[in-house]
């Protein structure tokens, strides 16, 4: 931690300052009486819950939204951004949680797409370009090679990548949104010994995050916001992560610790010998095994993957995402076709059953993506109940659509699982997504499912609503329910599973005993590092 | 979120009395733009919206306003069943016309005696186009094309499909210069009704038709299971086939229904005044219905009304031509109208999106004792 400390410029003039920053939107204060001031060539964390008002305040201060009320002050001089571009312009470079980067292109041409050197006022200066990003690759040892193609390339080096992009357009002032997000522990070392080097070299790093462990490693100075105002400014030296997560959430913190095992030795879920080609490339031989289709070439979303889970077991699956997760739960849900491979469910082959039929039989489903796939967002609630259930009581009566039922049961829902809403007649969208996930955990829990499929089910909600929703699952799994939990949250993973694997490329490269493995572990085991030849 | 797309075809709700200010407003707008016009032209507004309505009272054009209203009202059902899952069927059009055609030669043979063949006519239409709008659905789930793109050339090959099979040897006739098919016997026309008084005029038989369609349509699509998987899957696809509903066969279906009604369309035509299918039976149609269902947002009332307007500013528009005024500014006015009820639901749309966050979260933070009381 003492690395920390590495700080060479002398705070004269605040690199930023913010003062009363206020943005509303309709019904809800996003930002109210905002104060910030980050020092030059500091490396500043604001911290705080998702939906505090972090992304917020990113956005007003990289011109993408204009506040209410309240001053930016960049090196002093007070500032009015309309856009990104006056951003960029008065030195300020965002980089984005999620990647923007064109996979088919170098990372020459991802980083001078949109501001290209021209030769000639026509053609593009490719050699100048390479020249530049080399200069800047090298005086910041980002170890960037400016003719790679992007596809090719790693989280950590495309996030790279992104840093320099920014740099490139002459960024003294870096936002970084959630940099860790995506990356793997080691991963997310190198880039703090990235982003020191940075502010060495004179460069002020605006830093958003809520993991705090990582915070205290990184930052310089520690701004805390909770619910949309800044709450407290501290010093990394003299706080603790406790203290800081109390700061932040203004209250106890949740765990997921589950306690005694409820494992019995009745297997409700018995997966063997998934495989699921890409056919992405051109269709692939029918009924092929998965021997047969890596000695044909063909890349494997799904590498002959078996497991099973008992009743009451929670079975984690921990991985980078992007490793076969999404394509594991919809092979199950039966959304998309599997080349190989059998599922069965309480003894049942289910493999050739429809999605409908899968559900009817007894797997809830709480989808990693709510609004895309659990929700009608423009739909009153009580019409989201009867999604996905639209063949069972109490939502239909043969044919005909049990309105009354529905909407009783509705009802239910929101009173057991303390979904705050006004009434049942509300649109999806008008709830907070902490909300909008009670109900859905809801709803797939009626109908006495014997498995769940939970896909990140806290992800994007506030601490509250986790807890709750911890608790739920928790109970369901005493009384006999079988998990299985995709999560990116590795806390979350050990805390509530019984049992734990590892995917990594489609494959099940490890089994994790949850009760022992530390986050680090289990973060290295799914980048591979743990892997024999 | 829903996209503009998504409101303009009616999949997301519009509720309250703005659903019925929207539209009404875009009309006054349209009868201003249209004033605009005919001042332009050298005409007076309020003189010819006057003698329009004037018009358009007399009991000899009321009949004629609900006869086009029923045509244009089933033609508006047909779109609206795929707009609700958004499978565009621009091919209403090819669809009703290869229908009538060849209902029209089936009921021609006289083949079953009386009122029978009125009903095997209907049902040989339904079947017709269910049948061409198939070919669209089947390319759509094997071949993954695009319904709109399919349904358009499909429109093209039916026009040319008649054209072909309207000819002397085939199912025509030929009556002195004219072409069409055997007239239908007397005892297999739709009977009218002489519902208004004050003209030997009836309104034909179709109208209860159109009626218990649109009961049909509103029912399937609220009440019914198939209707709850068929929204869903128009409002989001993949929540839809997450929650065990499978598209292709909704595709299928959605397809064959809306060809089904399509091929109603050219019914009230057939059996309640020309009997035959010749060069002369009325085309666009289904384009019409497309308006229509654009103007009552997919729903069952709101197309009635969309019907009923659009058949008074068309029977009416031979007033202007008394006035002097060419008859092509009701064309004018009806693509005004269009327009403005498009852009007057997106306006509320926003509006009501808005007030519905804004009461959410104004409940939510009211104290704890709402709270207590709900609970």
């Amino acid at each position: 931690m003492g690395e920390a400390a590495i700080t060479t410029a002398i705070a004269t003039e605040p690199a930023v300052e913010l003062k009363g920053i206020t943005k509303r939107f309709p019904g809800v204060v996003a930002n109210r009486d905002i104060c910030l001031s980050v020092a030059k060539g500091h490396i500043h964390a604001v911290v705080g819950e998702n939906g505090a008002g972090k992304s917020t305040l990113m956005k007003i201060l990289y011109g993408m939204q204009r506040p209410d009320e309240g001053e930016i002050r960049i090196d002093g001089a007070v500032v009015n951004f309309h856009t990104p571009g006056d951003a960029i312009v008065a030195g300020i470079g965002m980089v984005h949680q999620h990647f923007m980067l064109a996979d088919n292109f170098t990372v020459l041409e991802n980083v001078i797409l949109g501001s290209e050197p021209r030769k000639g006022g026509l053609a593009v200066d490719f050699a100048a370009a390479r020249k530049k990003i080399k200069e800047i690759s090298d005086a910041y040892g980002l170890g960037v090679e400016p003719d790679a193609l992007v596809e090719d390339l790693g989280v950590g080096d495309r996030q790279r990548v992104e840093i320099l992009k920014v740099l490139y357009r002459g960024a003294r002032i870096l936002i970084l949104d959630e940099p860790t997000a995506v990356l793997v522990p080691h991963e997310v070392d190198e880039l703090f010994d990235n982003l020191r080097v940075l502010v060495r070299e004179g460069l002020t790093i605006l830093f958003i995050s809520h993991k705090l462990d990582e915070v205290l490693k990184v930052a310089d100075a520690i701004t805390v916001i909770r619910r949309g105002t800044t709450v407290a400014s501290v010093d990394p030296h003299e706080v603790t992560a406790r203290k800081l997560a109390e700061l932040m959430v203004g209250s106890e913190l949740p765990s997921p610790e589950t306690r005694e095992s409820t494992v019995t030795d009745v297997v409700t879920l018995e997966v063997s010998g998934l495989t699921m080609a890409d056919t992405g490339a051109g269709p692939v031989a029918k009924g092929a095994s998965a021997d047969e289709l890596r000695a044909a070439g063909v890349r494997l979303l799904l590498d002959d993957i078996s497991f099973t889970i008992h009743k009451g077991e929670v079975l984690g699956i921990a991985g980078v995402e992007g490793n076969g997760q999404a394509e594991l739960v919809e092979a199950i849900m039966g959304m998309r076709a599997i080349n190989a491979g059998t599922v069965s469910l309480a003894g049942a082959d289910i493999t050739g059953w429809s999605t409908l039929k899968r559900r009817e039989g007894g797997i809830g489903f709480i989808p990693e993506d709510r609004h895309r796939h659990g929700l009608l967002l423009e739909a009153p609630l009580w019409e989201n109940r009867i999604l996905g259930h639209q063949t069972r009581e109490p939502n239909v009566k043969g044919i005909w659509i049990d309105r009354a039922g529905a909407r009783k049961d509705t009802q239910r829902i929101v009173e057991e699982y303390d979904v705050r809403t006004p009434g049942i007649d509300v649109d999806a969208a008008a709830l907070s997504g902490g909300n909008q996930q009670k109900l859905i955990v809801g709803r797939e829990m009626s109908g006495e499912p014997a498995l769940l499929i939970a896909s990140h089910p806290t992800r994007g909600v506030d601490v509250g609503a986790q807890a709750a929703i911890w608790d739920h699952l928790r109970n369901a799994r005493a009384a006999g329910l079988a998990v299985l939990l995709i999560s990116a949250d590795l806390d979350e993973l050990i805390g509530l599973s019984d049992s734990l694997k590892v995917i990594l490329r489609g494959r099940i490269v490890a089994d994790v005993d949850p009760g022992s493995v530390t986050p680090e572990q289990l973060g290295s085991a799914m980048t591979g590092a743990g892997e024999g030849a | 979120m829903s996209t503009f797309l998504d409101r303009v075809f009616g999949r997301v709700g519009l509720g309250g009395v703005m659903a019925l200010v929207a539209p009404a407003l875009a009309v006054v707008f349209a009868g201003l733009v249209t004033s605009v016009v005919l001042l332009i032209a050298g005409h007076q507004p309020v003189e010819a919206f006057t003698s329009l309505v004037e018009y358009g009272a007399q009991p000899r054009v009321l009949v004629l306003i609900v006869n086009l209203a029923t045509t244009y009202f089933l033609s508006a059902v047909a779109v609206a069943v795929g707009f609700r899952m958004n499978l565009f069927n621009i091919g209403v059009d090819g669809q009703y016309r290869l229908a009538a055609l060849v209902a029209a030669a089936v009921g021609g043979a006289a083949l079953v005696p009386g009122p029978l063949n009125i009903v095997l006519v209907v049902l040989v239409a339904m079947l017709v186009g269910a049948l061409w709008a198939s070919i669209a659905a089947v390319l759509k789930v094997t071949r993954g094309v695009s319904e709109v793109i399919s349904t358009i050339m499909l429109n093209a090959i039916a026009t040319g499909l008649t054209g072909w099979l309207l000819t002397a040897d085939r199912l025509g006739v030929l009556s002195g210069n004219a072409i069409g098919t055997p007239p239908i016997p007397g005892d297999a026309h739709m009977p009218g009704m002489a519902l208004i008084p004050g003209t030997p005029m009836k309104i034909n038989g179709f109208l209860v038709v159109a009626i218990i369609v649109g009961v049909a349509y509103a029912v399937l699509l609220n009440r019914t299971r198939f209707g709850f998987n068929l929204r869903a899957t128009g409002r989001s696809e993949p929540a839809a086939v997450a929650s065990g509903v499978n598209v292709k066969r909704m595709v299928v279906a959605a397809m064959v229904i809306s060809g089904a009604s399509a091929g109603l369309i050219g019914m009230p035509e057939l059996l309640g005044s020309s009997f035959e299918y010749s060069l002369n039976f009325p085309t666009g149609l289904g384009f019409t219905g497309i308006a229509i269902a654009l103007l009552g947002r997919n729903n069952a009332v709101g197309m009635a009304v969309g019907a009923l307007l659009w058949g008074f500013l068309d029977s009416s528009s031979d007033a202007l031509q008394l006035m002097d005024i060419s008859k092509e500014l009701v064309d004018i006015m009806k693509g005004v109208i269009v327009l403005s009820v498009i852009i007057a639901y997106e306006l509320v749309h926003r509006y009501r999106v808005v007030a519905a966050q804004r009461k959410v979260s104004r409940e939510l933070a009211a104290p704890a004792e709402t709270e207590g009381a709900a609970a």
